[in-house]
């Protein structure tokens, strides 16, 4: 998959017509677009949640990091943005 | 990641689940014989808020006999049924019909709908979608709209429904993108329409449409009814899909296109709703809680009123809901079939309307022993003998009950 153009200032945030929301009763966030709905596992909830448009990948990387306990994370948030770019659940200021 | 992919609802538009596979994969969903698995939430919910149209649609799938449906529901009714539908975990919204901007009571509906936190999808001929409703809906938090034509010219659209609305829907069209929506066009495809896709197409694009729905017809009350008419042949659909595969390769800006292949010309059945009581639940205006568009037809199972019945009780309870959820009910040659997870048997109405039993193998499968007859009505396509096509009017429903 191309992550070109995806880089740590990149600031992604949902895409037009493109509504994140939890759903209790589905234990999940979900992607809402005209008559659809993507149910995210858990960690695509917790990057999609994180792109408000306000940080940058890099930001968003040290807070899940940080959240998670762990490191490293770097190339899978880049990866994961590029891929949802490209659904267009994504638009990336960069 | 799990894409669930709506059961397209619409009122021009036909009930088209089986456009894209859905791997739903709800864990529940599919009962385990012996095992008491508590089935996934109603994600899908679909009013259709009136039967009153201002169109007159020969296609259209509601029930021929609408006429005789009892009152519609007020509008308290409809909020409480957006309350308990969302406590029990629907999100995306269907506002449909008829047509549902004959409820003048629209907007506090859609208000209600996105405060709960439902995705808002209205589904609308757009006759009736004047700029100061379009803003007030807007305002109450509509998220989408859909809007239906029934060919590219004046002279055919105005045929097809029976009324004078293309230059109306033109309008409307331009008034949705001014106000930032996504523009959507649902076009039921059949006999009489289905050689225009070229102009549909071109018109699609003139009109700045993101998404274009080329839905051919599923056949369904009135479509039923009508089928003789509207059944295209087999060359008709083979062209139509050439024409938008070329259509595709040529077009310059992004518009995606979806074609929906009429599926009495396929061999193996649409995963009809995802199967039964697995994602999908409609109330009809007067209240009766359906599984689909087309399920009161089926014999034999309770469709409760949410007049008096709680949505809890109907989605897990109602035998309208439970009779066919899973695949316990399965005769062969579906109970042993390795697709049944993927296609579920097909549609139940289907199979009720042509074999006469709801339980039987949708016979648009060739593995069917029924296959023959949905072959015979594809061949059937144009002979339409004696009897006149029947546009969708209250006048024509009381006449034909």
């Amino acid at each position: 998959m191309s992550t070109v153009g995806i880089h740590g200032a990149s600031r992604p945030s949902i895409g037009r017509g493109f509504r994140l929301q939890w759903e209790a009763a589905q234990n999940a966030y979900v992607l809402l677009f005209p008559e659809g709905m993507i149910k995210l596992n858990g960690s695509a909830g917790e990057i999609m949640k994180r792109c408000t448009g306000e940080s940058t990948v890099d930001e968003i990387t040290a807070d899940l990091e940080r959240t998670f306990e762990t490191s490293g994370l770097s190339g899978d948030v880049i990866a994961f943005v590029a891929m949802a770019r490209g659904k267009q659940w994504l638009s990336v200021a960069l | 990641m799990t894409a669930v992919s709506a059961p397209p609802a619409s009122p021009a538009a036909q009930p088209s689940p089986a456009a894209q596979p859905c791997p739903t994969a709800q864990p529940g969903a599919a009962a385990q014989p012996g095992a008491a698995v508590r089935p996934g939430p109603p994600l899908w919910l679909l009013l259709e808020l009136t039967y009153r149209c201002p169109l007159h649609c020969a296609f259209c799938y509601n029930p021929t006999n609408f006429a005789t449906s009892g009152p519609e529901l007020g509008t308290e009714d409809w909020l409480r049924v957006l309350n308990e539908a969302r406590a029990l975990g629907s999100v995306q919204l269907g506002l449909s019909g008829g047509e549902p901007l004959s409820r003048d009571d629209l907007e506090p509906i859609v208000a209600e709908a996105h405060r709960l936190g439902f995705y808002t999808n209205l589904i609308t001929s757009g006759v009736g979608l004047s700029e100061t409703r379009l803003r007030a809906l807007k305002g109450a938090g509509l998220d989408h709209i859909q809007l239906s034509f029934q060919d590219s010219t004046r002279q055919m659209n105005d045929f097809l429904s029976s009324t004078r609305t293309f230059d109306l829907k033109s309008k409307v069209a331009a008034l949705i993108k001014q106000y930032e929506y996504p523009m959507v066009l649902n076009v039921v495809l059949h006999r009489l329409n289905i050689d225009h896709v070229e102009e549909i197409l071109q018109m699609a694009e003139r009109m700045g449409a993101d998404y274009v729905e080329l839905a051919n017809t599923q056949f369904y009350g009135w479509a039923w009814h009508n089928r003789r008419h509207l059944m295209p042949s087999r060359a008709q659909v083979e062209r139509a899909e050439e024409v938008t595969r070329r259509f595709r390769e040529r077009q310059e800006r992004p518009m995606r296109i979806f074609f929906v292949v009429p599926d009495y010309f396929e061999k193996r059945p649409k995963a009809c709703m995802n199967g039964l009581g697995s994602i999908f639940l409609t109330v009809t205006p007067d209240g009766t809680a359906l599984p689909c568009h087309a399920a009161r037809m089926l014999p034999g199972l309770a469709f409760p009123n949410v007049k008096t019945s709680s949505l809890a009780h109907v989605w897990y309870e109602s035998s309208g809901f439970t009779h066919f959820r899973g695949d316990a009910w399965m005769k062969e040659p579906c109970r042993s079939c390795p697709e049944k997870t993927r296609d579920f048997g097909g549609c139940r109405c289907q199979a009720y309307l042509l074999t006469g039993d709801a339980a039987n193998a949708d016979p648009v499968c060739d593995l069917s022993p029924h296959h023959h007859k949905v072959v015979d009505a594809a061949l059937a396509a144009g002979q339409s003998g004696e009897k006149p096509l029947v546009f969708r009017s209250r006048a024509n429903s009381s006449r034909l009950f």
